[in-house]
This record gives C-alpha cells, sequence and structure tokens, in this order.
C-alpha cells in the first residue's frame, strides 16, 4: 500500500516520532501525574494566554490542525466544536462532556492519559469546553477504570486548589466546572446519546438523533461529547501551533495518536506514534516484532473489535491511519491493535467479540437485541463446525440486516468483524463445516 | 408547511409532521410496533424504516424523522422492503409459535404485519428465548416470552397513567418488561395496557381464552360506570357481553378507558333479576309479570308518587318514569340518591363547563373536594397532559395521590374564601384558568355557593372559555337534571313528602329506611340494594342491553347501541314502564322506542342533537362561608354501582389494589 | 434466562436491610455526589449512589458487597424517583450486583484480546482452586465472573478482584494470586511481570528520559 501524496504536502511519514514530539510524555507513569510534577511538564503553563486566543481562535486552530477525532469515528474535532451555539438564545448552558468509556476491546490508552497525565485531559477540558462556551464539562468515566477514576477525581480537586477550574479559571475571567462521573459496566455508554442519558441517571439506551446533541444533549442542553484523547491533545496544539501537528502523518490524517497494540506481538505496549507510521514499523519498533516472527502473522484487527479484521498480507506495510485503513476495508477506529498470529482460532477469535456485542447490546432496538445474540450463537456453531455450508451466506446476510438498522453504531460494530471474518477466512470455516461432517460428532471440552 | 415527495408524489404536509405522518398523509402504509400516536417516539422496534433523501444511504426510522422540505421518501424500493423483512425477522425469531393459543390471535399487528411484510419462513435454527411470565396485577395477563419489548406499556403507564411502575429491566436480549418487582400495577388504567400491546404479551386476565375477536358482535356503546360517557365498543358473543374496549373519541376518552368500564361486564351475567318478584309476607317471591303489576295497582296510591332514578340510567328510561309518575298524579323527581340537594336552577352551574379537550391546554387548575383518580380518572390524565405543557395544579380537599405534583393548601372549605395569595397570584396570571369542583364540595353546605363565587375572583370565565367545571360522577346525572330529576331539597324533601308509591328506576345507592311507608317498586337490573328494600321487582336492562341517550359531565349528548338481551324474563325498562302503565290505567303515550325518543326530544330538544348541550351561562345566587372538611364521596373505585360489584373482577380489584388482600393464583 | 441471577427472596432481603441508612461519612459524600449536578438533576446521582451504596453493604457485610432492593429503594426516595427507573438502572448496568457475592469478586476478563494472551489459563487456574463461574465459594471468600473487556488490552490477559487489576497474567501468577488472597495477603497489584504499567516488558521504547526524572521535554521544541 503506497500513497501518492500531493506535491505540496509534507512527506506521507517522516520516520518515527522523536521524545520532544510526545504529547503524553508521562504515558507510562514512571514519574507522578500530580499537579506540580505536571506543571514541570508543561501542563497548566501559562494557560490563560491560551485562552486569550479567544473562543473563535481556537476553534479556528483546532480546524487547522485537521486533529480527527480519536474516539473511532475520526469527525474532524474543531469543526465539531463549531457546531455548538456562540450564544444561548434561551438562557440553556451548553456543556462539554468527556468521553473517558474506554470499552472497545483492544483499546486502553485513555486509561493511561487518565491515571498517568490527568492534568492534560483537565486542562484540554477548560480549552475545549471555553471555545465551546460551556459551563462545565462532566468526565464519563468508565465504572471499571476504579483506579484511574480515584486519580482522576483527586486530580480534579488539585486543579480546583490551583484556581485552574472553577470561579475565573486560571485567571481568565471564565467560569468552568470538571465534573467526574463514573460509568457502571456498560459497554453502550461509550456511545455519546447513551453516555449522556447515563450522566442524566438513566439506562444507557441511546437517544434517535435527530436532535443532536449540539442541539439538546445533556439535560437538554447543547452538547459536545469528545474522546479523552481529542481533548487532552489540544493544549498542546495550541502550543505548539497547527503546524507543527499537520507535520505528522499524511494528508487528513495529521497528528500522533496513541497507539495500543496487543495479542501476539513479543511486547505488546501502549505507545505515541506518527500517526501513518506503517504497521510493520510500528509492531518493529515498540513490541519486539511478532510472535515467532512475521511469516506467523495471521491477521489484524487494527482499530478495536469494531473494525473488521485484516489478513496478514495486506496489513504488514499498510500505513496506520483512517484512510490507508479504509482502504483495506477496515478502520482506524481507536488506533487499538489487535494481532493474531497462526495459533489463533480465528472463528473464535471473531466468535468472542460476536459475544462481547450481544453481552453489550442494550437491548432497545430490534436488529441489534434479536440480532447480536443469533449472530453469536450461528458463530459458536462455526467455530465448531456444527452447521452447514449455507448458513456462512446467512449469516453474513444477517449481518447485513443488522447493519445500518439500528439506532446506534453498536449494530454495525457486531456486523462488521463478522463481515471481515466469511471474507477473509471462508475457507477456514468451510473446512471446520466440512471435517464435522466427515466424522463423528466430536464432544467439546468441557469448560 | 414542508413540501416532500412520497414514492414520486409530491405533497405539502403540516410543519412539525414526522415522515411516517408524511406517508399516511400520503396514503401509504407504514408498518409499525412501537410507534403509537398518544405516547412519546421510541423510535426502537425499527420497523417503520423508509429511504429518505437527503440522508445517510440507510434506512431510517420515519416515526422519528421529521419531515422537511425537499425530502424524497421512498416506502416501496428495495431497501425498504429488505429492512422491513429483515426487521421483522428479527422479531419473529424468539416470538413462539403460540399463535393458536393466544388471545392476540385474529388481532395481532405482529401476526398481519408479518403476512404483509415478512419473509415467509424462518432462517433461525437455534432455540428460543424464554421469558417468565410476570404479575401485573387482576386485569393484565402476562405471556412475555411474546413480547417483542416495543415498551408501549412502559411509556404509557409513566406518561398516561402516571404510574411509573412498569418497566424494562435487564439489558440486550435478557432485557424484560415487568412491574416493579412484579406487584400488581396500582393503577385504575392498567387495562389499556392490554390494547396497546401489539402482541399477545400483555393479553386482558378476565377475558383469557373467551372468545376470538372474529366471533365476537361489536357494538358502539356509551359507558356508565362515570359521568365521562367514555365511547366503548361492546363485543358480545350469543347473549353474552365479553369485553368492553374503549372507541376513539378525542373529544372524551381519547382511546382511553378505565379498568372499571372495560372489566365491570362479568358483573352484567352475574346477580341478575331475571324475573318479577313481588313481596309476600316479607319475603320476595318470583312472581309473573301480571302478579307483579297487580301488585303495583293494588296501591292506593292518590296520586303520591315519586320516582329515584339511579345513576346508570338512560335519558329514555328517566323520561318514561317521569311521564308515569306525572300520569298517575304525581311530581316527586329525584336523581341525586345520595342525599345531594345542590341548587339546580342554572345547569351551566353543575356542568363541567370546560370541554375535555380544552382542560389540556388550561394554564392553572384549582381541584376543589375531589379525587380525580377515582371520580373521572380520564379528567385526570387530561391534567397530566395539561401539565406536561406547563400547567400549575392547587387543591383543596383531601390529600390523595393524583399522580402529579399537587400543591395542597388542606382540607379546610373555609379556605375558598381566603385562598392563598399565590394562588390568587398564579391565577391573575392564567391566561386559561380552570376549577373542578368534585363530589365533595356538592356535598357541603355553602361550599357550592363559595365556589361559584371564586368564578369573579379567579377570573374563571373568559372570551371564549368557561372554567367553572363540576365534576359528577353518575353516568345518568346531567340526563337526570335536564329530564328534571332534582327535587329541591333532595332525597330528604322527597322522603318527607311520604309518597305512597316509590318507583326506583334502578336506584341502588339510596337509604331506603326513609321511605318505609312507601311501597316501593324497584325496576332494574341488579339483586343490589334496591332490589333488597323493594316490594315489587320488575327486571330491567343493563346498559348493555338496550339503546339509549346519555350525557356526560360536560353535557355531551351521546347514543349507545344495544349489544345483548337482557337475560331471562327481564325487559328493556322503558317497555316495563309503558305495560306497567297500562296495568296502572295510566297508559303512556308511545308504543315504541322511536316514539318515546321524539316525545322526549320534543320535551327536551337538546335530548336530539349529539354534542354538547348548551346551558348557557348564568350563575345563581346561593349561600356561602363553608367550613370543615370535604369528604370523599367514593370509598372504592372498583364498587361504586350494582353491576361492578356483581363483578369478580372489580371484587378482585377492590381487594387486591385497594384493601391489599394477596390473591393466590390458581394453579394452571 | 441463563445469565439473569437468582434474586434473593424479597421478604428476607427487607426483613434484613429493610432500616439501610447511610454511615455518617457516606450520608456526606452522598450529599457531594448530588452536588454535582444541577438542581433538579439530582436523578443523575444515581449511578454514583448506587455504587456508594454497594461499598457500605459490602463493608458491612466483608464482602465486596451488592444491592439489596431496600437499599434501592433507599436511594429512590433520596433522588425522588420512582423505584422503577432506580431497579432498571440497577439491572442494566453489570457493575451492579444484584446478589451477594464473596469477600473477593474476582473479575476475569474473556474478550478476544485477553483470551489471545492466555484468559483460559486464567480461568484454569480459578477453577483449580475451586472457584466456579457465576458462583461462589464455600467460604464465601470468591465469587468468580467473566467479564467483557476492562480496557488494559496492552497487559492481557488480566483481572479484576475488588478494586484492584492484576495483570500480564500466567496459570501460575493467577493462582499465587488466589493463594495469597486465601491466606490473608495483598498481591502485588499491576502487571505481574517485569514490566512499567503499558510500557513494553523490558523497559520503555520511547521517553526513556522519564524512567528517572520527571523530564521536561519543552527545551527540545523548535
Amino acid at each position: 500500500m503506497t500513497d501518492a501524496p500531493a506535491p505540496a504536502a509534507p512527506p506521507p511519514f517522516v520516520g518515527p516520532l522523536t521524545d520532544k514530539d510526545r504529547i503524553f510524555t508521562n504515558v507510562h507513569g514512571f514519574q507522578d501525574w500530580g499537579v506540580d510534577a505536571a506543571m514541570k511538564r508543561g501542563d497548566w503553563d501559562n494557560t490563560k494566554k491560551l485562552m486569550e486566543i479567544g473562543q473563535d481562535g481556537i476553534i479556528d486552530i483546532m480546524k487547522a490542525s485537521n486533529l480527527r477525532g480519536r474516539g473511532g469515528a475520526g469527525f474532524p474535532t474543531g469543526l465539531k466544536w463549531s457546531f455548538m451555539p456562540k450564544e444561548s438564545k434561551d438562557g440553556r448552558p451548553s456543556f462539554l462532556v468527556i468521553n473517558a468509556d474506554e470499552s472497545e476491546p483492544g483499546s486502553c490508552k485513555d486509561r493511561e492519559i487518565i491515571r498517568h497525565d490527568p492534568h492534560k485531559l483537565i486542562e484540554g477540558a477548560l480549552i475545549a469546553g471555553f471555545a465551546m462556551r460551556a459551563r462545565a464539562a462532566y468526565i464519563y468515566i468508565r465504572g471499571e477504570f476504579i483506579y484511574e477514576a480515584k486519580v482522576l477525581f483527586a486530580a480534579v480537586e488539585q486543579a480546583y486548589e490551583k484556581g485552574f477550574i472553577g470561579k475565573n479559571a486560571c485567571g481568565s475571567g471564565y467560569d468552568f466546572d470538571v465534573f467526574v462521573h463514573r460509568g457502571a459496566g456498560a459497554y453502550i455508554c461509550g456511545e455519546e446519546t447513551a453516555q449522556i442519558e447515563s450522566i442524566e441517571g438513566k439506562k444507557g439506551q441511546p437517544r434517535l438523533k435527530p436532535p443532536f446533541p449540539a442541539g439538546a444533549g445533556l439535560y437538554g442542553c447543547p452538547t459536545t461529547v469528545n474522546n479523552v484523547e481529542s481533548i487532552a491533545v489540544s493544549p498542546t496544539i495550541l502550543r505548539r501551533g497547527a503546524a507543527w501537528f499537520n507535520g505528522f502523518g499524511r494528508e487528513n490524517n495529521r497528528g500522533t495518536k496513541l497507539f495500543q497494540i496487543s495479542g501476539h506481538v513479543n511486547k505488546p505496549c501502549v505507545v505515541e506514534e506518527s500517526m501513518s507510521i506503517p504497521f510493520r514499523e510500528l509492531i518493529e519498533r515498540h513490541c519486539g516484532g511478532i510472535r515467532g516472527g512475521w511469516d506467523n502473522l495471521l491477521a489484524v484487527i487494527p482499530g478495536g473489535s469494531s473494525v473488521p479484521l485484516v489478513p496478514a498480507k495486506e496489513i504488514m506495510d499498510a500505513p496506520m491511519d483512517f484512510d490507508g485503513l479504509r482502504a483495506l476495508g477496515s478502520g482506524l477506529g481507536t488506533a487499538a491493535v489487535i494481532v493474531m498470529d497462526k495459533s489463533t482460532d480465528i472463528v473464535r477469535a471473531i466468535s468472542r467479540l460476536s459475544y462481547f456485542y450481544k453481552h453489550e447490546s442494550c437491548g432497545q432496538c430490534t436488529p441489534c437485541r434479536e440480532g447480536t445474540g443469533w449472530m453469536w450463537r450461528v458463530m459458536e456453531r462455526l467455530r465448531t463446525g456444527d452447521a452447514d455450508q449455507s448458513e456462512i451466506d446467512m449469516l453474513f446476510q444477517v449481518t447485513k440486516q443488522v447493519e445500518g438498522h439500528t439506532i446506534c453504531a453498536l449494530g454495525d460494530a457486531a456486523a462488521w468483524p463478522i463481515q471481515g471474518l466469511i471474507r477473509h477466512f471462508r475457507p477456514e470455516i468451510e473446512r471446520r463445516i466440512n471435517e464435522n461432517k466427515g466424522s463423528a460428532p466430536v464432544m467439546e471440552a468441557a469448560e | 408547511m414542508p413540501k416532500v415527495k412520497v414514492d414520486g408524489v409530491e405533497l405539502e404536509v403540516p410543519a412539525g409532521a414526522t415522515v411516517l405522518q408524511a406517508c399516511e398523509q400520503a396514503g401509504k402504509e407504514i408498518p409499525r410496533f412501537c410507534y403509537h400516536e398518544r405516547l412519546s417516539i421510541a423510535g426502537n422496534c425499527r420497523m417503520c424504516l423508509v429511504e429518505v433523501k437527503p440522508g445517510p444511504p440507510k434506512p431510517q426510522a420515519s416515526c422519528a424523522l421529521p419531515a422537511t422540505e425537499g425530502q424524497e421518501i421512498r416506502t416501496d424500493s428495495e431497501m425498504v422492503k429488505k429492512a422491513r423483512e429483515g426487521v421483522m425477522e428479527f422479531l419473529l425469531i424468539n416470538h413462539p409459535l403460540d399463535c393458536p393459543i393466544c388471545d392476540q390471535g385474529g388481532e395481532c399487528d405482529l401476526q398481519d404485519q408479518s403476512v404483509a411484510y415478512g419473509r415467509g419462513a424462518s432462517r433461525y435454527d437455534e432455540n428460543k428465548r424464554a421469558v417468565t411470565e410476570k404479575n401485573m396485577g387482576p386485569i393484565v395477563k402476562t405471556v412475555m416470552t411474546r413480547c417483542i419489548q416495543c415498551t408501549r406499556c412502559v411509556r404509557f403507564a409513566e406518561e398516561v397513567a402516571g404510574v411509573p411502575e412498569i418497566g424494562a429491566i435487564y439489558r440486550g436480549e435478557n432485557m424484560q418488561i415487568t412491574t416493579y418487582l412484579e406487584h400488581a400495577a396500582k393503577s385504575e388504567l392498567s387495562g389499556n395496557v392490554v390494547d396497546l400491546c401489539p402482541v399477545g404479551a400483555l393479553t386482558a386476565k378476565p377475558y383469557a381464552f373467551e372468545a376470538r375477536p372474529w366471533e365476537l358482535k361489536k357494538t358502539h356503546a356509551i359507558d356508565v360506570m362515570d359521568a365521562l360517557g367514555t365511547n366503548i365498543r361492546l363485543d358480545s358473543r350469543g347473549r353474552q357481553v365479553l369485553r368492553a374496549v374503549p372507541r376513539i373519541n378525542d373529544d372524551v376518552n381519547e382511546e382511553w378507558a378505565s379498568d372499571k368500564t372495560r372489566h365491570n361486564v362479568d358483573g352484567l351475567v352475574r346477580k341478575r333479576l331475571d324475573k318479577p318478584y313481588v313481596r309476600k309476607d316479607g319475603k320476595l317471591v318470583p312472581a309473573t309479570w301480571a302478579e307483579a303489576f297487580a301488585a303495583v295497582a293494588a296501591v292506593q296510591h292518590g296520586g303520591s308518587v315519586a320516582a329515584i332514578a339511579g345513576d346508570l340510567l338512560d335519558c329514555e328510561t328517566m323520561f318514561a318514569g317521569k311521564a308515569l309518575v306525572e300520569k298517575l298524579g304525581g311530581s316527586l323527581l329525584e336523581g341525586r340518591q345520595t342525599g345531594l340537594s345542590y341548587d339546580v336552577s342554572s345547569l351551566s352551574s353543575v356542568v363541567f363547563n370546560t370541554p375535555l379537550a380544552d382542560l389540556e391546554t388550561a394554564d392553572v387548575i384549582l381541584l376543589v373536594g375531589t379525587n380525580l383518580r377515582w371520580e373521572a380518572p380520564l379528567v385526570n390524565t387530561r391534567i397530566r397532559k395539561a401539565i406536561k405543557k406547563g400547567a400549575k395544579i392547587f387543591a383543596v380537599g383531601p390529600e390523595v395521590d393524583l399522580t402529579y405534583k399537587v400543591e395542597w393548601l388542606g382540607n379546610d372549605a373555609s379556605l375558598l374564601a381566603k385562598l392563598p395569595e399565590a394562588v390568587l397570584e398564579a391565577f391573575k396570571g392564567a391566561a386559561r384558568p380552570a376549577m373542578i369542583v368534585g363530589g365533595g364540595v356538592l356535598a357541603k353546605d355553602g361550599a357550592h355557593g363559595d365556589t361559584l363565587a371564586l368564578v369573579e375572583t379567579l377570573g374563571l370565565v373568559k372570551d371564549g372559555w368557561n372554567g367553572y367545571n363540576v365534576l359528577h360522577f353518575a353516568a345518568a346525572r346531567m340526563g337526570g337534571l335536564m329530564l328534571g330529576y332534582a327535587t329541591k331539597g333532595g332525597i330528604k324533601a322527597v322522603a318527607q313528602a311520604a309518597p305512597k308509591l316509590l318507583i326506583s328506576l334502578g336506584a341502588d345507592e339510596v337509604d331506603y329506611a326513609a321511605f318505609e311507608n312507601s311501597f316501593k317498586l324497584y325496576v332494574g337490573h341488579h339483586g343490589d340494594k334496591g332490589a333488597h328494600a323493594a316490594d315489587v321487582i320488575l327486571p330491567g336492562a343493563s346498559y348493555a342491553e338496550k339503546a339509549g341517550t346519555y350525557v356526560n359531565l360536560e353535557g355531551r349528548v351521546q347514543f349507545g347501541e344495544k349489544a345483548v338481551f337482557a337475560p331471562g324474563d327481564a325487559r328493556e325498562d322503558w317497555s316495563i314502564l309503558r305495560a306497567l302503565s297500562e296495568a296502572l290505567g295510566a297508559k303512556l303515550p308511545f308504543d315504541s322506542f322511536e316514539q318515546l325518543r321524539a316525545e322526549m326530544v320534543k320535551a327536551v330538544p337538546a335530548l336530539g342533537v349529539e354534542g354538547l348541550a348548551d346551558y348557557g351561562w348564568s350563575v345563581p345566587s346561593l349561600p356561602t362561608g363553608a367550613t370543615g372538611e370535604f369528604g370523599s364521596p367514593i370509598k372504592d373505585f372498583y364498587l361504586t354501582n350494582a353491576i361492578c360489584r356483581a363483578s369478580p373482577t372489580m371484587q378482585q380489584c377492590s381487594a387486591e389494589l385497594i384493601h391489599g388482600v394477596e390473591y393466590a393464583e390458581a394453579a394452571e | 434466562m441463563a445469565d439473569a441471577v437468582h434474586i434473593p427472596d424479597e421478604a428476607e432481603t427487607r426483613a434484613r436491610w429493610g432500616a439501610f441508612e447511610w454511615t455518617a461519612d457516606n450520608a456526606e459524600q452522598a450529599k457531594k455526589v448530588i452536588a454535582r449536578y444541577p438542581a433538579g438533576r439530582q436523578q443523575s446521582a444515581v449511578m454514583p449512589l448506587l455504587d456508594l451504596a454497594q461499598r457500605q453493604v459490602g463493608a458491612e457485610t466483608q464482602t465486596n458487597g451488592w444491592l439489596p432492593v431496600p437499599v434501592m429503594e433507599y436511594i429512590g426516595r433520596q433522588l425522588d424517583m420512582p423505584y422503577m427507573r432506580v431497579y432498571e438502572v440497577a439491572t442494566f448496568y453489570t457493575m451492579y450486583n444484584l446478589a451477594p457475592v464473596g469477600r473477593y469478586h474476582v473479575q476475569v476478563c474473556g474478550t478476544t484480546p485477553c483470551m489471545l494472551r492466555g484468559s483460559d489459563d486464567v480461568f484454569s487456574a480459578c477453577k483449580n482452586k475451586g472457584l466456579v463461574k457465576g458462583g461462589t465459594t464455600p467460604d464465601g471468600l470468591f465469587t468468580l465472573t467473566e467479564v467483557e473487556c476492562l480496557g488494559a488490552c496492552a497487559n492481557a490477559p488480566m483481572v479484576q478482584i475488588n478494586d484492584d487489576n492484576f495483570e500480564d497474567l500466567t496459570y501460575d501468577s493467577m493462582s499465587a494470586i488466589l493463594e495469597t488472597l486465601a491466606t490473608g495477603g495483598q498481591p502485588k497489584i499491576g502487571p505481574q511481570i517485569d514490566r512499567q504499567t503499558s510500557a513494553p516488558e523490558g523497559g520503555p521504547t520511547t521517553l526513556k528520559d522519564m524512567v528517572t526524572e520527571n523530564h521536561d521535554y519543552r527545551g527540545d521544541w523548535a
């Protein structure tokens, strides 16, 4: 996968990121997360000056930085902020909701930001909230991040004590509160409207859109929901400028990004790298290579469980960015890279994801509630080969009946991994069915 | 008024309309399960998917999507067909194949729509899900395996009934609809979820396994359980009414009916008077019609004749009764059985002046001495709608849970003369202020006058708006008042006149001890209090067994049809009175129901015109200065008249929901 | 409905928990929680209060806590919420225990990233220590639950026991953790191998300056 960038654009990938250009310098938590240590690393450094750029100015810089949302969908962050009303026509306040409900299998980056660099997030909350004229930010952190929530509560407390947030935040004259809201175990609350429902004290069931949150979100007020990473990088972008951020990654895929590599690499890790870094380089440089060598690579789920897998030979030299992975029929998602070597029971690996989606379906709308269970049950039979060849096509059709027919994107997310499996590993599924037919029924190993 | 195209045909739709409404306007049928006109939009069943341009390249839920200028909507494309087939298949995979034993069969949305939009065969090879039944009380039977999680019942309970006791617990495919901890839903409107449920998950418990919809005769009737005049359809087979369901009438009951309206019908076949009786040696013994008539004819009344009308009567019966009394030389007529004697010189001062549909638009409402949930549950739902639009509610009277937030001012009639400043302030700023005067007020000396005095103080009558409302709860009341069934001094005055012959027309709430010396003729349908006191019983017809005219609390004239024949020797009331009149030598001047009705309309022309009767508006000058507490005239919502007292379902509701008796479910 | 928990008998639960009240500290905490949300939006506090209550029940029963119905109702009253709405929330989110659990709630992640790195071995370790999925050991010490992705995929496989994560597990290290807990000890929290949080095993490939000092990289900014 090579690409042909426009002549004027910087080279597609300028080499690995150097430490001076890493935003999350304490990502591994070697140092203290507290406010004093964070300030020594450059956080809360004259934030007032950043705010003096002005609300529209900040949004312009964010637009110019070409930052695309880091929560998975990749919607331009600056543009999203600009949808918020410039003034309240009816006295309703605006809210910023920060999505720290990191629950996508494979994703574990927001956790590192929160437990090791929380002040980047809180400073970003102030900047973003100020830019979109919000009265307060609610940080929705998944319930299972118990230690991380403790850190975040304490960090917010510190920021209040320092006068960075609250009345006259950072001496800017702007009043801004930051509240932390803990979830309690529901993947669906990562969906923005489900998250809003959850903050309102209800079941996390996504809302119908329209109305969109920017018109009527939390408590019926204009609301923007942003991912932790999108918010946490914004102060650094303002400090170093849009051009700096544009210096990394390919056009339309700019900036630095936290990659989370799990699965069958020698050294799984979380690492900040340049967007568009080729897969091979990412793995070689930071993960000690593929377990058993590159010939042992089977497939990769490059963006968290919701995106279709990509077979080894297609991904090896692909650029890890939104467009590059979309060209492979997959996506960057949250840059949660799940690597699978040839020892993997690939059908089981995907079936386990199907179970995940069945478990996490909120139950509100029909195709997802009924479809996720159906898909998982067929997947389990395909895993053991206890199926008919025709059921492969039927399952594919069922995924198509779910995809695009639901209120939120969970239906799509449940459908895509299976579609990816059937697209790329159909012979393997067929083999299992044939072998199962040919032999006497095999007893399942007891769990 | 945006213009949209539906399947290539351009049309203009009202501003604020949804795509679904636009499609309906274009004459296209849009299948749906969760969408219901009278509930909030959930958008969860996904059956109403259509293709809309501009928009994402996937089908859209038409129920939730606003129709906007220039939209191109397709309901007939391949994408839409596939989407419907897909959703239908998902709904069916876990739905049991028990249609042959399901009470919803024949009137099931899932059945109908799967025929119209489904794939025709199942591809589902896994085990189906089973869900345990939930107790929802004496009215609603549940088979939750059939539930398709449309949440109509959840939304109804919260939004309309105001009793948020139904919910969806757990999540994903384990999501279950249930009442809180499976306790009975404490709502007098719970039966409506049966109609709302698009499948057979919620069915009517008393009607379980009784009949199939296609074998039922459907008759349009008017309910008599309260004074609202709920428009109902009586479904009968042979001589028995098997169920009552509401008809849609936005001016009256919208689409709802109370549980009493729906389920009193099993009382129609119990404790019935099906032959004449004559009291001999202190005991009532069966008799022939001739013997009974002769017993009445033997009374030497000398013109001392009175009639008391019961609460469930149609106007025709009351007119015939009045004609007979007058023909016999009497003049005493009364319908206010429990002894009320309020002034009726102006009917406008004793009627519900605000049309019910307009009540929803009231902005401040003062309730006086009323438990609306029991006296008129469907007036209560209107007030809930008014609150949703921002209305503020104050109340004077005994505190009860009305399902919404009320500012209780206290239970002392003297408050009416000195309402708190906050109340006066609220009314001062109100464009559509209303007051509802309940039965507790009419029972208290001076209170009626106090409330009328407030008309001026609170500015209740404005151009095109009359917010003074008296709330009756007897179906016969307004018709009776129009026909003159009110004697100055009320029942007490009638008793003092000591009529030699007292004709009780289904009057079961009267204290007959006051008529010890009268010869009591009871014409009615149930062996209740009136029959027990009677000297002669002539078996009559219930509301289901006769056509008739009813006037509801607003003064709305409505006609009901006859669904079935009265049991045994029982006859329609008017024909009994007509036959009796001949036996008494005072033959009434009509030989048919039509002739009777013509006579009645000649006497009271308003009774001949369907719709609101015009009583004008005049305020009589009445004594004021009431003091003390208001009482609650209804002691038990489920047992307010002879029919529901005979109904096992209503008795069970009373025991379980009001008196907290736990019913052991019969083991099935 | 294999997944549905068996909710304990209502009458018994009411007898035991009908008089539930916040401890003085928790009453204070509940007030603080409610204050995070705008006036009139106190329903927002239902999730944090359910968590707080579960912890209090846990402290009172020497377990990881659960939510008896009367406790949910107590919160419903405090927040002026219909009981049904509280109950819906409590049954929707997986972290609320609807039935009692043991002293240690062993929540093993079984989702694909953990599965790929050996969560089967972690389950085996549990099984061989007598833990059964969905059940509590007879001594009341351990309740084993298979949970979905807990967001520590770069440190897979992992388990959350009460409030603590144990990561980069093997059959042996999981067995050792259970043994330590069973004997009243406190196992090391976090990665069970030579590794700083989610940095690569053996040492970071980036930001090495940070290992020894709180380095400020701003001096290198161009």
